[in-house]
């Protein structure tokens, strides 16, 4: 029924769950150090060398569903006795080297690093190796590897480095808590601080939404996941857990992009806003660019300001696929419109640590948005969504020429460029994560049919233009 | 004089976009905006009996067809 990408998540889901339970039961301070009994079961590791590892592990998830090292800014940290210290050799000359007559890489080597022994078979000289990689390109028998940590591998913006005891360790001034890291690392060593205990405290302070009125802002990725049960049905399960109402980041997408259309139009050239991962980046790694992002606050921050401004006594908690937002709502300019923030991965704890079967549940609604503020959840649709609403406000004589970029990788192509002045696109839409939303480190699930998933359920939005969606606020 | 409307996902899809044009256009027609300040917010928590429309602390269950009514025989005369 439930399904996790992988067991890592399933782990970090369980520890989330119960640390959610012991919340909501008010027992958490007084029992969270019986939650590794709960967890690992029985006296035969499972997933390391004993049980005792497994549980001192499990203590340091608690500590991170918990709120993690108030000492550390970032939302990222590193369980370091997780960490497997994997090998990080770079190119290596594996057991599928031959020793053939041919010597490709040799040859093909212009540091003079490859040496071979007296069976011919291929070595790399770490002292010359520049790792470009081109012996492993060039052999026959793909002998070569590039043998790299999936934390590093992962890490577009290059935050991740080792400490001297070789585990890993994350720079935060290069950090963009995208939590690509979180998602690849194979051990879970690497993990997203939780507010889910904030949340569910949230939630029993409202007394019934008697004290505050507690919304929920869903971001349109929700689309794509909770596949085993229909997204009315997740609806009723949120609102189950105590929320007094449910409203789409999407529509604070729809006004996003009336006023990103208006600004761009202005401004002849600018870079989004949405993706807090993305801004961080350009601020850190492209601080002239800084001055082209968009003004607008992000589609989260946009609806949940109007909600506030519009509800007195209203508070908001943001669920998405993303773990950059926890960053984003600590931002000075955001912290008065979101009070905390928690993942789609953090919500299956919650809906699961009150014993919620969303299969049983009726089906609510969830109809706020127009198609193109739904689609924002996936690349391209931000772009699509400013297309628009240039259109529905009479600009189309701006001629919109957008470079959609997802994964750092893409960002950094169009960004330099763009800081050269050689960019042909007078609009960046920028998203950390490949694919955009959908591919974000705090989705419960990823897969190929996600993006069909947002289109569709774009196409089934109530309001079919910008405009309409918008139009009932003031 | 505060009007509210519900703008939540289920006064949504009973129509209180077209609602809140209705009204808009009605108190333009009467020459009122300075007297009627025109709002939305998500959710009432009266969602069977929606479009849910307040005027102060009143509560009233509107469909688009019915807010011409609405607004002659409760918001004028209020004025």
């Amino acid at each position: 029924m439930r399904k996790f990408d992988t067991k890592v998540q399933d782990l970090k889901y369980k520890v989330l769950r119960e640390v959610a339970r012991h919340a909501f039961e008010d027992r958490l301070a007084e029992s969270f150090i019986d939650i590794p009994d709960i967890i690992v079961v029985g006296n035969k590791p499972t997933m390391r060398c004993c049980v005792y590892k497994e549980k001192a592990i499990v203590a340091e998830r608690i500590k991170l569903a918990m709120g993690g090292d108030k000492n550390n800014p970032n939302v990222i940290e590193v369980i370091d006795i997780a960490c497997e210290e994997c090998p990080m050799g770079g190119f290596t000359v594996s057991d599928a080297c031959r020793g053939c007559i041919a010597h490709r890489c040799e040859e093909v080597c212009k540091r003079g690093a490859i040496y071979f022994d007296h069976n011919q078979k291929a070595h790399i000289d770490k002292d010359k190796c520049v790792d470009c990689g081109q012996c492993a390109k060039v052999c026959p028998y793909s002998a070569i590897v590039n043998i790299k940590r999936p934390c590093e591998i992962a890490c577009k913006v290059k935050a991740i480095g080792m400490n001297e005891n070789r585990s890993v360790s994350i720079q935060n001034d290069k950090c963009t808590a995208c939590g690509a890291c979180v998602y690849q690392c194979p051990f879970g060593a690497i993990m997203d601080k939780s507010y889910i205990v904030d949340v569910v405290e949230l939630i029993k302070q409202s007394n019934h939404n008697q004290n505050y009125k507690l919304y929920a802002v869903v971001a349109p990725s929700v689309s794509s996941q909770f596949s085993y049960a229909k997204l009315g049905q997740v609806i009723s399960g949120v609102k189950k857990l105590g929320f007094f109402h449910v409203v789409e980041a999407a529509l604070g997408a729809d006004m996003v992009a009336m006023t990103e259309a208006k600004e761009l139009s202005e401004k002849g050239f600018l870079t989004s806003s949405c993706c807090p991962a993305f801004v961080d980046y350009v601020r850190k790694e492209f601080p002239e660019m800084a001055e082209h992002i968009s003004d607008n606050l992000s589609p989260m921050a946009t609806i949940a300001k109007y909600i506030k401004e519009t509800t007195p006594n209203a508070k908001v908690v943001f669920i998405g696929p993303c773990t950059a937002k926890k960053m984003e709502f600590q931002r000075e300019e955001v912290r008065p419109y979101i009070d905390s923030v928690i993942t789609f991965e953090e919500l299956q704890a919650l809906i699961d640590s009150r014993d919620i079967d969303l299969t049983t549940l009726g089906e609510d609604v969830l109809d706020n948005a127009s198609y193109y503020g739904r689609i924002f959840a996936r690349s391209g649709g931000l772009s699509d969504a400013v297309r628009e609403a240039l259109k529905e406000q009479g600009l189309e004589d701006f001629e919109f020429n957008p470079i959609s970029c997802d994964g750092i990788e893409a960002c950094r192509l169009a960004l330099r460029k763009a800081s050269r002045g050689n960019l042909p696109n007078n609009f960046i839409e920028g998203m950390a994560c490949v694919g955009g939303c959908i591919g974000g480190a705090g989705c419960v699930t990823h897969e190929e049919r996600d993006k069909n998933e947002v289109d569709k359920y774009g196409e089934e939005a109530f309001e079919k233009t910008i405009q309409d969606a918008i139009s009932v606020l003031k | 004089m505060k009007i509210t409307v519900c703008i939540g996902s289920s006064c949504h899809l009973k129509g209180s976009r077209e609602v809140v044009e209705e009204l808009q256009q009605l108190i333009a027609d009467n020459d009122l905006k300075d007297k009627i300040d025109l709002c939305g917010t998500f959710c009432m928590g009266n969602c069977v009996n929606g479009v849910n429309v307040t005027i102060g602390e009143e509560i009233f269950s509107l469909k688009p067809e019915t807010t011409k009514n609405f607004f002659e025989t409760q918001v004028l005369k209020r004025i």
